[in-house]
């Protein structure tokens, strides 16, 4: 199912916590809300399963409006980031509880009444074969008799999953399911999320404040900060082509070098003691934010225009990649450039090394923290003048 | 004897804090003590100076037997059970989805409801006696088990027992169970009571010890020697049959209080975790 939000806000008292969220979904798309804890992700993610009213503003899912849909009617399952299970069920009667309200009515449900009703024994054997099915496809069919207090945060994880699959929701709503797992655990998990998704093909909004997950899960990334949404684009495009400062700054690790510049006539930009050249219109004298991503820097041996002068400070093998730190004058922060190993051999500590940096993957951003669009863009230009240089 | 405890032996502080527990123990413990005691002796022994616990002549069997048969002393016992467990449900089937709505759902005014709560919890039921008199005339249940249960049926006591426990419990599993279908009514029963067991044991345990034991009210509500609970029949056996036979009365005064004793002891770990509340997640 396609979910739309329109202008959605929320406040909690004066606390204003969504502003304005505005998001098309498209059918069967992995959409991941990505943003920093206190955001206002999960807010969010309630409203669309109707567990909170917004303040103002419009969800439809599959064409329908939604406002004052319960949620049991909104045919979206969630899994919580605490899991959520009932304590004092099994397995079994966890994942089969959704089946059991929608599948047996009032009377059917009653413990001893139901038995006698037509068409319960049928029922409830679809749900226990349904519940064995689930359990399976996750390999935790044998854990069904366990109640969750016997499981590891892994296999609860899972449970959680099949609580939400087993009903078979047009919709998947994920809050951070993942947090609370070891680091192996969670790429592995991330593994069958994706796997999951491909075979259901059903829409999942999956919320994570971890970009690794957002850039390997989804086919688009909604990033969040303060209540607001900045730009919602496929992974790739976040990071290389940010519309904002701030999703600049968020996205990528080691964090993009901020340098900060001053135009100094058409085309030239000033910035930590060099000139980089830009087309852009603009005036003289404004101040621009120079945004460098850590692998658009290398090595050059002549000095001057366009080249960063500083002293090592710090250098961090990673293996294939080493991360130098630069000291560079009249910079407050090092700059951080990620090179290839082979290509830089010798850095020590202490030395002095000239950086040019890709001027195609330069990122211009005004003092609002808008993106300047330089007219010189795209991937086929960089490569050729690579090439030049080489 | 481990080496912690030698050198808690050793210190005064230590002494100190046993002395005085020993002794609010001891206080506490004699007149039960003094009423088994007397319950087992001869008239002629109960009111010589000084004291044994042991009776010279064993008399115990004899005080019991009449104890049992002079007075409806199981009449009592069953009106008690009638009435105690009545009021235990009753109020849980109230308590209850109060206490949720408190303390999960969102609605103006709930923090006024909540203090007017915790005003009823420090007022004391004694207070309402003449008005509910009046209410229970009126509508005619005076005399009837119906007047010896209602005036307990809505407990604040139970409301801000399960709200604290409610509270405990994390709003994502309300979420998930409003997604799986269940109506707020369901979650009550089949979410929030389950797992809120430690405090309705630690519950059922306060109320039924005060509503057994609770002679004023019934004092006021019946009359009929049929539906009187036990503290109540002792009081009218006293002055009826047995006169200043005390031991026969110390025998019916042991019968009544050993049930809940009992059921203290075997439900002693659930009460205290209920009490400090939200242990078992
Ligand atoms: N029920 C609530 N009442 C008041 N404030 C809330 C409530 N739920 C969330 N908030 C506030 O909304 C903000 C966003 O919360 P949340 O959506 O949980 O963020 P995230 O999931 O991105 O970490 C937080 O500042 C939080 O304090
Ligand atoms: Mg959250």
């Amino acid at each position: 199912m396609s979910i739309s939000l329109s202008a959605i806000t929320k406040s909690f008292g004066k606390n204003s916590v969504l502003k304005e969220i505005s998001l098309d979904i498209a059918d069967g798309e992995f959409l991941t809300l990505l943003g920093p804890s206190g955001c206002g992700k999960s807010t969010l993610l309630r409203i669309l399963a109707g567990l909170e009213l917004q303040s103002s503003g419009t969800v439809s899912i599959g064409g329908r409006t939604v406002d004052g849909v319960r949620p049991k009617r909104r045919d979206v399952a969630m899994v919580f980031q605490s899991y959520a299970l009932y304590p004092h069920m099994t397995v079994a009667e966890n994942m089969a509880l959704p089946l059991r309200m929608r599948g047996l009515n009032a009377w059917q449900r009653l413990p001893l009444v139901g038995r006698l009703l037509p068409g319960t024994r049928i029922a409830k054997r679809q749900i226990e074969e349904e519940v064995r099915r689930t359990a399976d496809a996750l390999s935790i069919g044998p854990l069904l008799d366990r109640k969750p207090g016997q499981l590891s945060g892994g296999q609860r994880q899972r449970v959680a999953l099949g609580r939400a699959m087993v009903r078979q929701p047009t919709v998947f709503l994920m809050d951070e399911p993942l947090s609370n797992l070891d680091a192996k655990l969670r790429v592995q998990m991330r593994a069958e999320i994706k796997e999951l998704h491909s075979r259901l093909g059903v829409t999942f909004v999956y919320v994570t404040h971890d970009q690794s997950e957002a850039m390997t899960l989804s086919n688009r990334v909604a990033v969040m900060l303060d209540g607001e949404l900045l730009q919602v684009a496929p992974p790739h495009e976040i990071y290389a082509d940010p519309d904002d400062r701030r999703v600049a700054e968020f996205i990528g690790s080691p964090k993009i070098n901020m340098l900060a510049g001053t135009v100094r006539e058409r085309g030239r930009i000033d910035a930590a003691g060099t000139t980089l050249s830009a087309v852009l219109d603009m005036p003289v004298g404004t101040l621009v934010a120079v945004g460098i991503r850590p692998e658009a820097f290398h090595l050059t041996h002549h000095a001057g225009a366009g080249s960063f002068a500083g002293t090592v400070r710090l250098v961090e093998h990673m293996g294939s990649d080493l991360f130098v730190h630069l000291d560079v004058r009249g910079q407050g922060e090092p700059l951080i450039a990620r090179l290839l190993a082979e290509r830089a051999p010798h850095v020590t500590i202490g030395q002095t090394l000239h950086l040019a940096a890709d001027l195609d993957r330069v990122l211009l951003f005004d003092e609002a923290g808008r993106r300047i669009r330089t007219t010189r863009e795209g991937r086929g230009a960089s490569v050729a003048r690579l090439r030049e240089m080489a | 004897m481990s080496a912690a405890s030698s050198t808690t032996r050793l210190s005064a502080p230590g002494l100190l804090r046993h002395a005085v527990l020993l002794a609010t123990a001891a206080l506490v413990l004699i007149p039960f003590v003094w009423m088994v005691s007397l319950s087992i002796k001869p008239p002629g022994e109960i009111f010589r100076t000084g004291f044994s616990f042991w009776p010279h002549q064993f008399y115990g069997f004899e005080n019991y037997a009449k104890a049992m048969t002079e007075a409806p002393l199981p009449r009592y016992m069953l009106n008690g059970v009638i009435v105690c467990t009545l009021i235990v449900l009753l109020q849980i089937l109230v308590c209850a989805p109060a206490a949720y709505a408190l303390a999960k759902l969102d609605f103006p005014g709930r923090g006024l409801l909540f203090g007017m709560v915790l005003v009823a919890l420090i007022l004391p039921h004694e207070v309402l006696a003449l008005p509910l008199f009046v209410l229970g005339y009126k509508l005619g249940i005076l005399n009837t088990y119906a007047a010896l249960i209602f005036p307990y049926v809505v407990s604040p006591f139970g409301i801000f027992l399960f709200r604290q426990f409610f509270k405990t419990i994390p709003d994502d599993v309300v979420h998930a169970a409003r997604l799986d279908g269940l109506n707020e009514l369901a979650i009550v029963w089949k979410v929030m009571l389950p797992m809120a067991v430690p405090a309705i044991i630690a519950f059922a345990i306060f109320s039924v010890v005060s509503h057994w034991n609770s002679l004023f009210w019934p004092l006021i509500a019946v009359r009929d020697q049929a539906l009187m609970p036990p503290p109540l029949g002792i009081m009218a056996f006293r002055n009826e049959e047995a006169g200043n036979d005390y031991g026969p009365l110390m025998a019916a005064a042991t019968i009544v209080v050993a049930p809940l004793v009992i059921a203290f002891l075997a439900a002693q770990t659930w009460f205290v975790e209920g009490m400090t509340g939200g242990a078992v997640k």
